[in-house]
């Protein structure tokens, strides 16, 4: 979770990760965002997000994007 | 308090409808003071009085008949439906609405208009077809003449066909909004003026001189309804020498007539007998139309054979109507009288001007 | 194309009038039964041969779709069956062998619907492209074209059944089970013509269920309807005269006039396009049928990524998730980032894929607007000028960092001027006749200077008069004044909040001013009756 945030932070260093629900829905993070993102998950915890779950639920907050990472871990 | 909204609504919307029918009277051209063409056949509505002879056809009956004088000379009484290019099938649905108001003895058609098979120009059947009211014979007449892209509904609504007009508005508009001044006199339209024809263009060659099937078909119709309801038609090409009248269509024409026991006169070839000269005196725009001279003639030839021949009873002696042409009678004169003293003061009729 | 089917056609008119009447008269459950036989008779009218296209896509989609769902449905009673006895391996390899059969429906389905989509659209393009090759290598032969008319709402519906088809591969939704509700979803008669180009997950609950008629329906869709007629018949079409003469004769008009050409034609494809969907989404409104706005008012956008969020939104978003993330995440695109990374280090490393999936995208979107190398132009162009903007996101912050400016009016007035401007000038590319003609023009407007010739009345020689100019500048002054109000919340719930009086002075002047000043019909010309006789 901590990694997730840093990376997220390294993206825009001025938004709170900790605490916003709303990163999609505010328009925060665009789709640069989300590709740079997704690949960046990629490289660090070795997981694909695949297209389909690229939802605003899946994005709005990091604990959202955490649990997504989590699942699809597991899954693998 | 449901009740009373539904009301507000009713009336929102009736209020809606009716200024929209007042900017509709206000955005159609309202053909007064040019363009007058557009005027012709609305006035037809006006006449309180029967007639013996109805004409009809296109410019080359309603330029070159004057019924004023078929009256004064004749007391022959008579109208003329016709306007700007009306096709054939024009006049017959105009003599098929004609026959609701009344019973003529005689019915004229001219037959310069065989030669299109087809509808020509929008704006020439929106002269004619406008001026209709409402009826069946006005609903076939639009569906006979609409053109490729056009739509009934701009008929029926023809706020649609004119809108545009908004921004060339003119006090005429507003003048002539609910009560028009009259322009014909029992449907002719009066020119004083000459210019006569100096030379003829030749002729061109067609390449198909049979008439249209189609103007055939309305012919055709016309005799029939003629018959249906005991009336004389008589069929006539006007003295004028353009558009070129065809030998061919002459034959035709003659045909025609032999076949279906028609009278057909072409006045064309009673030049000496009516005493029109178009190279002198009797045409104001080189031989296409008559002016009041020649038309004064013509009618003076013609009403004698219309009243010979089919035995037209003289009027001019029957009070009521007499008073009725009387008035028609007064306003010719004083229509001659302005023209000719518009033509006195500057060299040529200025309300025309913009027509040609 | 027929066009006896647009929106600006009588025909189109009665037929939505009747469509109201009957649809509210007939049982409700029959509603969605009537709107298909709406959609088809509405699709016959312009053009019968067209039909045979909508149902091969209709049907090839519920085919693939049925197979993939029962795919999952085996699996499904599989897994469950075995719960105990499948190791984790097994179900793994059991999943995917799954997905790959299900993934062999799926491209069935798109390679037949992008296949129509292609031939038809496309086929004389590329033939063109082809011989134009084959001349330059000195080769005699040529192909020949292609007689293939263009069936209407072709892109959308087909883009639209194919966002349909993916979501189901990706078991976002079951699939449809009933072929005449697919029809419908794919037929919705209102988008056929202009867009917009809805989900299923959005539109099918809103379309099949029962509909009770209210008067507010019927007052806020008519509202709406009026609205988007305003646009297109006052605006929209009286400016479209200018911008063709502008446009089609590039040689004249230069310099000054080609800006003017590019402003009216911002105007008017603005005015022309939103007008399109406020009917759309103005007539379902009247059914009682939901459609996700497609406009949120772009020309306030800030930047071009924000301009692209808010034009046209159903078109940009279908990119987004069905294409631009697609390829974004695909495995060996995500390997070639790492790649990069390692090559090029950190920072360049990981933008150089998203870029590449950027002008694939843009790519395909300058081709989903026609089949013309003006619009791949403008596409790519589109892309190049959003990477340039990410590139130059580091000078963005240091200017904010250094001029606290950043939400002060005049600065914000100046983003959204520019991000119009800069719009405009990529939109050139659209409607001048070709590549080179939309430099020459735009290279005009720099080096030729006739920026006096605007007040020597030459404006007044475009087929405009100044009662025309009149006309649209009070449409401007009220497209503005809506777009303010809209900032704030829905017009229409604010004008619904006014007294009765009001609301139907604005009626009756909207419904007035259409009709008197649309610029439809044959349009009159006075000297056109002038009668002469020959």
């Amino acid at each position: 979770m901590e990694r997730l945030i840093e990376i997220l932070e390294e993206l825009h260093p001025d938004v709170d990760f900790e605490s916003c629900e709303s990163l999609i829905d505010d328009h925060i993070l665009d789709s640069f965002d989300i590709i740079t993102l997704i690949s960046e998950i990629s490289a660090e915890f070795d997981v694909t997000i695949p297209a389909e779950e690229i939802v605003p639920e899946n994005f709005n907050s990091a604990k959202a994007l955490y649990a997504l990472i989590k699942r699809l871990s597991d899954d693998e | 308090m449901k009740k009373r909204r539904i009301w507000i609504r009713i009336t929102a919307v009736c209020c809606l409808i009716i200024s929209i029918f007042f900017l509709q009277k206000l955005l159609m051209p309202k053909y007064v003071t040019s363009i007058i063409e557009g005027s012709l056949i609305e006035e037809y509505y006006r006449e309180k009085t029967p007639h013996d002879v109805i004409f009809i056809g296109d410019c080359e009956v309603y330029e070159n008949i004057s019924p004023i004088t078929l009256w004064e000379k004749y007391g022959i009484t008579s109208f003329i439906r016709g306007s700007a290019q009306q096709l054939i099938w024009h006049s017959y649905y105009l003599l098929e609405e004609t026959l609701k108001y009344e019973k003529p003895k005689v019915v004229v058609f001219n037959v310069l208009s065989m030669k299109y098979n087809e509808p020509q120009k929008e704006e020439y059947n929106r002269l004619t077809l406008d001026g209709m009211r409402w009826s069946m014979s006005k609903v076939k007449a639009i569906k006979a003449s609409m053109m490729e892209g056009e739509s009934f509904l701009d008929y029926v609504f023809p706020i649609l066909r004119f809108h545009s007009r908004w921004s060339e508005l003119t006090s005429e508009d507003f003048k002539y909004l609910f009560k028009k001044d009259k322009v014909s006199h029992n449907g002719y339209y009066m020119r004083v003026d000459v210019k006569p024809v100096t030379s003829v263009p030749k002729p061109r060659k067609l390449a198909d001189y049979r008439f249209g099937d189609n103007a055939w078909h309305y012919l055709d119709k016309m005799v029939e309804l003629t018959k249906k309801h005991g009336i004389e038609l008589v069929l006539m090409k006007a003295p004028t020498i353009y558009p070129h009248w065809y030998d061919e269509w002459e034959q035709q024409i003659e045909e025609y007539a032999e076949k279906h026991d028609l009278m057909y006169i072409n006045f064309l070839e009673l030049m000496e007998e009516t005493g029109i000269d178009l190279t002198t005196t009797d045409t104001y725009d080189a031989g296409l139309h008559l002016n009041k001279s020649g038309a004064e003639k013509l009618s003076v030839y013609f009403g004698k054979i219309l009243q010979d021949t089919f035995g037209l009873e003289d009027h001019r002696s029957d009070e009521e109507l007499s008073l009725v042409w009387q008035e028609k009678v007064e306003f010719y004169r004083q229509m001659a009288e302005s023209q000719y003293n518009e033509l006195k003061e500057y060299g040529y009729l200025k309300r025309f001007r913009n027509n040609n | 194309m027929g066009d006896n089917m647009l929106f600006t056609s009588y025909s189109f008119i009665i037929f939505i009038t009747v469509l109201f009447v009957v649809y509210y008269l007939i049982p409700r459950k029959y509603q969605w039964m009537l709107l298909l036989a709406a959609n088809y008779l509405f699709y016959f009218l312009s053009g019968p041969k067209f039909l045979i296209y909508i149902m091969a896509t209709t049907v090839s989609t519920y085919f693939a779709g049925n197979k993939i769902g029962s795919l999952y449905n085996e699996q499904e009673r599989y897994l469950s069956e075995n719960k105990g006895s499948l190791s984790r391996e097994e179900k793994k390899e059991y999943k995917a062998k799954m997905k790959s059969r299900q993934w062999k429906w799926l491209l069935a389905c798109l390679l037949f619907n992008f296949g129509i989509l292609g031939v038809i659209k496309y086929a004389n393009f590329a033939i063109a492209n082809v011989n134009y090759l084959l001349q330059a290598f000195g080769s005699d032969m040529q192909l020949s074209f292609l007689k293939l008319a263009l069936p209407m709402g072709i892109s959308f519906y087909t883009f639209q059944t194919m966002g349909y088809i993916i979501d189901v591969y990706r078991g976002k939704y079951p699939n449809e089970k009933n072929i005449f509700k697919l029809a419908l979803f794919v037929s919705f008669f209102p988008q056929l013509v202009q867009g917009p180009i809805s989900r299923y997950d959005d539109l099918s609950q809103t379309l099949y269920k029962e509909h009770p008629f209210s008067y507010k329906n019927l007052s806020f869709g008519l509202q709406r309807i009026m609205w988007g007629y305003f646009k297109k018949l006052v605006i929209a079409d009286r400016i479209l005269v200018a911008v063709k003469t502008l446009i089609q004769d590039p040689e004249t008009y230069q310099g000054a006039f080609a800006l003017v050409g590019m402003l009216f034609y911002a105007f008017q494809l603005y005015a022309d396009f939103t007008g399109g969907i406020d009917i759309t989404i103005g007539i379902a409104e009247v059914l009682d049928i939901r459609l996700k706005e497609n406009f949120d008012r772009p020309y306030f956008s800030k930047n071009i990524v924000e301009y692209w969020r808010r034009w046209h939104i159903s078109m940009g978003t279908w990119f987004r998730d069905y294409l631009f993330y697609p390829i974004s995440v695909w495995k060996p695109m995500l390997n070639f980032s790492k790649f990069c990374r390692n090559t090029l280090g950190d920072a360049i490393g990981k933008r150089v894929p998203v870029y590449i999936s950027t002008l694939v995208v843009w790519f395909a979107t300058g081709l989903w607007h026609g089949a013309a190398w003006n619009f791949i132009v403008w596409g790519l162009a589109n892309g190049i000028v959003i990477i340039i903007s990410q590139e130059l996101h580091p000078f963005y912050e240091w200017f904010h960092k250094k001029f606290d400016v950043k939400n002060k009016f005049g600065f914000r007035l100046f983003q959204v001027v520019r991000t119009v401007l800069l719009m405009s000038c990529l939109r050139m590319f659209d409607c001048y006749r070709d590549v080179p003609t939309t430099f020459r023009a735009f290279w005009s407007m720099f080096t030729v200077f006739n920026y006096n010739e605007l007040f020597n009345g030459s404006l007044l020689k475009l087929g405009l008069s100044a009662a025309d100019y009149a006309v649209l500048l009070m449409g401007l002054v009220v497209l503005i004044t809506v777009s303010l109000i809209q900032r704030t919340g829905s017009v229409r719930e604010k004008l619904a909040a006014k007294p009765q009086l009001v609301r139907y002075a604005l009626y009756y002047c909207l419904i007035i001013v259409i009709i008197v000043m649309g610029a439809y019909g044959i349009g009159y010309d006075s000297s056109q009756f002038i009668y002469n006789q020959f």
